[in-house]
């Protein structure tokens, strides 16, 4: 039983190996991903230079120092050696300042909120997770979907993303890295597919009972036209997404189908954000003053993005 | 002492009566550095209400602001109850260090009737703002002022009622060891409370008011 | 408001087969442990030995019979959620409905966490660090015995939760604004508010009465760095403790206040901010898991160096690694959220600050190995947890190094690669460590060795199951497969889950090993009975008494020249010297004080859960009122005297120049 067990596994690893990993974050189809892959082999690379020996050791000396053996060497008082402190101190430092240095500058490389360059201009999507379905924005195209993502392969795209109710967490495990959402509050993520294919998202933070079937399809289209096509096909969709009926869409709901919308109020997202989010802060006065505006959005990102770390260094007691 | 002693009726029997008391166990320096300790573990508690009302202190949700609802003359006077009532427990515990009782009382009467303001000035307060329509339900601002400064209060409130205790005490027991103890970890508590609250004060008041 | 409050008959889940299955089972072997008290005549020595004792040795080993009890039911839930996902494949709904299946998921990691962990931990300590340092008891023993009865107390309301009402349905962290009155309405979240808090009380009084204990209480020449390394490592938890559980008290507070005064905390509403919640929660989560592995990385350390027949290898070195763990463990909680948006410089430092740790903690593994290095290594059952734990705590600890980087925590956030990563931590450090002191300081304890073979069985049936159990589970984190989900619609996925759910019975065939492990050895304890007190051949101080040890422990303190001071002792010939007479010893009298206050703080925790205001009103006072009657109580102590103390002494000194010259 355990012996099949044991060789059930080496063969599933195995296999593991040779397909690649299919359809996880070992088999990334886009530029954050494999930065994230190649990140995650050459750590481990990295630490297993210490775990290894560790390991190693621990078996080899317990195996040579049983006490059913007999020893020549018994030294029961020896307890303090200046250099093997000296080395095991050492080896850990050398090997956390290595690591330490490829943390910093990964970090910079794969922050989130940093986009992607040289890839030219970049689609927007604005992402609402609601009780249990994803809702994405195209304010460019003025189309709205719910549970499916459409965009273009090699083309880079900016998620603004926040959330009606509780917090969830949008990822693409084959594109790259995750973000939270979180009501009153906007975070942003940039990824890009290098090939058209069509990848499993979900939301990767428990958020209640419909979790589990808070699931979409993203899509990368093979080129830009076939995006285009697709948008103009769903524009054709009579159904229109506006502030009213965003109301009905929002009330809790599991497993929900694809939904189209051809058309969508302007300014639903910034509204969805600013509902909780004009009670934070000063700027709410001004805020009211102003009118709740489509220009005022870069500011809110400003701050929607600021006021993390700000929140963080403050919780620091 | 020894009229301890004879109430106690220990079931075993004793060689040496007189030692065997039960200030005889020398515990005193023990239980004032244990309770210092709860003190450092109630200063983290402050610290984080303290955090979350920085956190938290701008998100009026459209309703009051610091600069709206506080009134530094009044909370000016509170203050100086609170600071007098410290001085007035350190008399206490010089008149309980000199084993004097009728003296201990008599301060330990002014420092409860000192807090005893302090605590009605807070409800009033309070009850003020929750009659305007500023309760701790209109804004996060609201919810961790009422927080962080009825925490406070809460933990005056608890000093006020070992006061009574302590009072009771010191009439019907003296002025033994045990008690000077116990009086002893009171009066951290309330020289702790007084340094919270100079922080309250600062962070929240004046520094709302401005 | 009725008079029960929310409480009705509808609270209780006669719909649930498997919760009622399971409440008559619990009903049953309450009403036989009942019966064979009653048959035995046991009830007065129950109360007047264990449940109002104020021995920290007693406390100790209540302690740990409440973390195996919680280990039973954390257990339960665990293979129940295995089982569901590994036939809840393919788009199968499987057996646990996510309402369900959802409350247990909380509950385990709360109990395993709250319940199993923290009280084996705290158990050990208890009947140890006392003895380590040459104490006759703790500094407060009427303190220990409530912060016992608060810790039961929370166990007891968690346990409620199964058959009055539901538990959590948010995760053992309890995010806000899903565990918010919005989206949790149910008393769930309630339930899970006053267990922690009223537990977590018992938690801190615990650690500041040891704090005290080992700063006021340590024996005649030990100085600090001449402490046993458990009792080090405790201190260090001790002060963690006494530095975090603050904030978890407070953070509760806040959640308790939003619940039930509609203020505005971490709701949405109002300008509240969930991140607040989050960050607070980890400013106490991550410390606490230090508290739990600290003191299992003094219990290798002591095993080491007892079973090697050496000294501990750099105990320096060993003390200052806990202390920096203990210290950077406080600038690391941002790591459990990589993913909230902070700015990459944020990230980085706490991501570089992380991997800081790996540092202290790699020099403890490299300690431990150059102690077995030259010595003399008896492979016991003990030291198999030990070198058990050497290989999977590095395995552990490279993939939380792993996960400190934030570019690499960006995909493996929440996934079943954190999951796999943090158990491979706690059961494969902290786990290990509890199960191998508990063999170690059995026979103190108890009086009696423990089964070899049993507990060898046992230890490969966990070591092999835990392999089996979670290495898939780091697979299907690369494989995209995140946390909490109820049931899952990918082929891939499948045998992973299989297996998964193979190991997690492996486990159980481990803890049912341990149970026959009790069994045989509880049969056999005239074979294994501990006459010496030292079964081990030990180092320290706990091993100079009697097992188990005298009520007052030491007969006379004795005096410390040095780090391993019973070895000391021994080979200066010091050791079992008894003396023509002693001077009376001080001890303190039991008192049901203790439960009597617990008890009426339960009520009120329960009456606060379903809203019944006046039980909540009587058992606060009550509670108060019982805690100033015990203030005024003058009767809580007595002296030893010089026969008493003679004719113990006399029986063990006896037994041990028995030993020798046979």
């Amino acid at each position: 039983m355990l012996i099949r067990n044991l060789f059930n596994i080496a063969l599933a690893s195995m296999a593991l190996i040779l397909s690649g990993c299919n359809g996880g974050v070992l088999d990334p189809k886009g530029q954050i991903g494999i930065d994230e892959k190649n990140l995650i082999i050459i750590a481990t690379v990295l630490m297993l230079l210490v775990v290894i020996p560790v390991i190693v050791m621990t078996l080899y000396f317990a195996w040579k120092y049983r006490d059913t053996q007999n020893h020549e060497i018994y030294a029961p008082k020896w307890a303090h050696s200046n250099k093997i402190e000296a080395v095991v101190w050492a080896v850990p430092i050398v090997i956390v300042i290595i690591l330490g240095v490829i943390t910093w500058q990964s970090t910079q490389e794969l922050d989130p909120y940093k986009p992607i360059e040289g890839k030219g201009d970049h689609l927007t999507v604005e992402v609402v997770s609601l009780n249990w379905k994803w809702l994405f924005i195209y304010p460019e195209q003025g189309i709205a979907t719910v549970n499916e993502l459409v965009f273009p392969a090699n083309v880079p795209v900016e998620y603004k993303i926040t959330s009606e109710s509780t917090m969830n967490s949008f990822f693409i495990p084959q594109l790259g890295s995750q973000i939270y959402s979180m009501a009153g509050m906007e975070t942003k993520l940039h990824l890009i597919a290098n090939e058209p294919g069509t990848f499993k998202g979900f939301s990767a933070n428990y958020s209640g009972a419909g979790f589990t079937g808070m699931k979409f399809n993203a899509i990368a289209t093979p080129t830009k036209a076939d995006f285009n096509q697709w948008v103009e096909q769903v524009k054709t969709n009579a159904n229109s997404l506006t502030h009213a009926n965003y109301v009905e869409l929002a009330k809790a709901s599991e497993n929900n189908p694809v939904t189209y919308y051809g058309k969508v109020d302007d300014g639903l997202f910034h509204t969805i954000v600013m509902k909780y989010m004009q009670a934070h802060g000063d700027m709410n006065k001004k805020h009211h003053a102003m009118g709740k505006h489509q220009q005022m959005s870069n500011e809110h990102q400003t701050m929607g993005s600021h006021s993390m770390p700000s929140s963080h260094s403050q919780g620091e007691e | 002492m020894s009229t301890l002693s004879a109430t106690q009726g220990h079931v075993n029997l004793e060689p040496h009566s007189v030692s065997h008391t039960h200030e005889h166990h020398d515990t005193s320096g023990d239980t004032i550095f244990g309770f210092w300790l709860y003190l450092m573990t109630d200063c983290l508690l402050f610290a984080s209400f303290f955090a979350t009302y920085a956190v938290l202190y701008m998100n009026t949700a459209g309703g009051v602001s610091g600069k709206d609802i506080f009134e530094l003359d009044f909370v000016a006077l509170e203050t100086a109850a609170l600071l007098i009532s410290s001085i007035t427990f350190g008399f206490a515990m010089i008149a309980a260090q000199g084993q004097k009782k009728s003296l201990t009382l008599g301060w330990l009467a002014v420092t409860f009737c000192l807090g005893a303001v302090f605590i009605g000035m807070e409800i009033y307060e309070f009850h003020h703002l929750i009659v305007h329509g500023n309760g701790p339900q209109q804004s996060a601002f609201l919810t961790s002022f009422f927080s962080l400064v009825g925490l406070h209060g809460l933990h005056v409130t608890a000093g006020l009622i070992w006061m009574s205790i302590m009072m009771i005490e010191v009439i019907k027991r003296g002025l033994g060891k045990q008690t000077v103890t116990r009086l002893s970890c009171l009066s951290l508590f309330w020289h702790f409370l007084d340094i919270v609250w100079i922080c309250v004060f600062t962070v929240v008041y004046l520094m709302g008011a401005m | 408001m009725s008079f029960l409050g929310k409480l009705s008959i509808d609270a209780i889940p006669f719909h649930e087969p498997i919760i009622m299955v399971t409440m008559a089972v619990i009903a049953v072997v309450g009403l036989i442990i009942a019966g064979l008290i009653t048959k035995y005549k046991k009830w007065g020595v129950l109360w007047r030995d264990w449940i109002t004792s104020v021995d920290h040795k007693r406390l100790g080993v209540m302690y740990i019979l409440l973390a195996l009890i919680m280990l039973f039911r954390g257990f339960s839930d665990a293979i129940m959620m295995r089982a569901q996902l590994a036939l809840a494949t393919s788009g199968a709904p499987g057996y646990l409905p996510p309402e369900h299946y959802d409350q247990i998921f909380t509950a385990h990691g709360v109990i395993m966490i709250i319940f199993m962990a923290m009280p084996f931990m705290i158990g050990l300590m208890n009947i140890v660090v006392p003895l380590q340092i040459g104490a006759r008891d703790v500094a407060f023993p009427f303190l220990n015995n409530l912060s016992f009865w608060f810790t039961a107390s929370g166990a007891i309301l968690i346990n409620l939760s199964l058959i009055f009402g539901e538990f959590a349905k948010t995760g053992w962290v309890a995010y806000p604004p899903l565990s918010e009155l919005t989206f949790s309405p149910g008393v769930g979240v309630d339930y899970y508010i006053w267990a922690l808090q009223i537990s977590g009380l018992g938690t801190l009084l615990t650690a500041v009465n040891f704090l005290v204990t080992v700063f006021k209480m340590r024996a005649p020449g030990m100085t600090l760095m001449k402490m046993p390394i458990f009792t080090w490592a405790c201190t260090w938890a001790n002060i963690l403790i006494a530095a975090s559980f603050p904030i978890l008290t407070a953070v509760l507070a806040m959640l308790t206040l939003d619940r039930y005064l509609d203020f505005h905390f971490f709701t949405n509403e109002a300008g509240g901010n969930a991140m607040m919640y989050i960050n607070l929660f980890w400013a106490w989560g991550h410390p606490e898991v230090y508290i739990l592995v600290l003191p299992a990385f003094g219990i290798f350390s002591e095993i080491v160096s007892t079973f090697t027949g050496k000294r501990l290898f750099g105990y320096k070195s060993m003390v200052y690694a806990s202390g920096a763990i203990s210290i950077l463990g406080f600038i690391v909680w941002l790591h459990h959220f990589f993913t909230m948006g902070s700015s990459a410089n944020v990230n980085a430092f706490f991501g570089v600050m992380t991997m800081v740790i790996a540092v202290p903690t790699g020099v403890k593994l490299f300690s431990w190995l150059f102690t077995i290095y030259r010595g003399r290594l008896r492979i016991t059952v003990p030291v198999l947890w030990t070198l058990g734990f050497m290989v999977t705590f590095s395995i552990g600890g490279m993939t939380g190094v792993l996960l400190a980087i934030p570019g690499a925590d960006y995909v493996l956030h929440n996934s079943l690669f954190l999951i796999a990563h943090f158990h491979n931590t706690i059961i494969g450090g902290a786990v290990f460590g509890y199960l191998a002191g508990f063999v170690f300081w059995f026979p103190k304890a108890m009086g009696f060795k423990l089964d070899e073979r049993w507990g060898k069985a046992s230890f490969w049936c966990w070591l092999i199951g835990f392999f089996v159990a979670f290495m898939p589970l780091y697979v299907l984190g690369f494989l995209g497969m995140t946390r909490r989900l109820n049931h899952s619609n990918n082929p891939d996925w499948n045998i992973w889950l299989y297996i998964a759910a193979v190991g997690a019975v492996i486990i159980m065939f481990g803890i049912i090993c341990q149970v026959i492990q009790l069994y045989v050895s509880f049969k056999n304890r005239d074979a294994l009975d501990d006459t010496t007190g030292d079964p081990w051949n030990g180092h320290t101080l706990e091993w100079s008494t009697s097992s188990p040890p005298q009520y007052y422990n030491f007969a006379e303190i004795p005096h410390v020249d040095d780090i391993d001071t019973w070895t000391d002792m021994k080979e200066k010939g010091l050791a079992y010297q008894g003396k023509s007479s002693y001077s009376p010893i001080h001890m303190p009298k039991n008192t049901a004080s203790g439960v009597l206050i617990a008890a009426s703080l339960t009520a009120f925790c329960f009456a606060m859960i379903w809203h019944i205001w006046w039980l909540a009103g009587l058992g606060f006072i009550g509670a108060i009122a019982l805690f100033i009657n015990r203030a005024y109580t003058i009767d809580v102590d007595y002296y030893v005297q010089n026969d008493e103390i003679l004719q113990i002494e006399g029986v063990h000194i006896a037994s041990n120049t028995k030993e020798v010259s046979a």
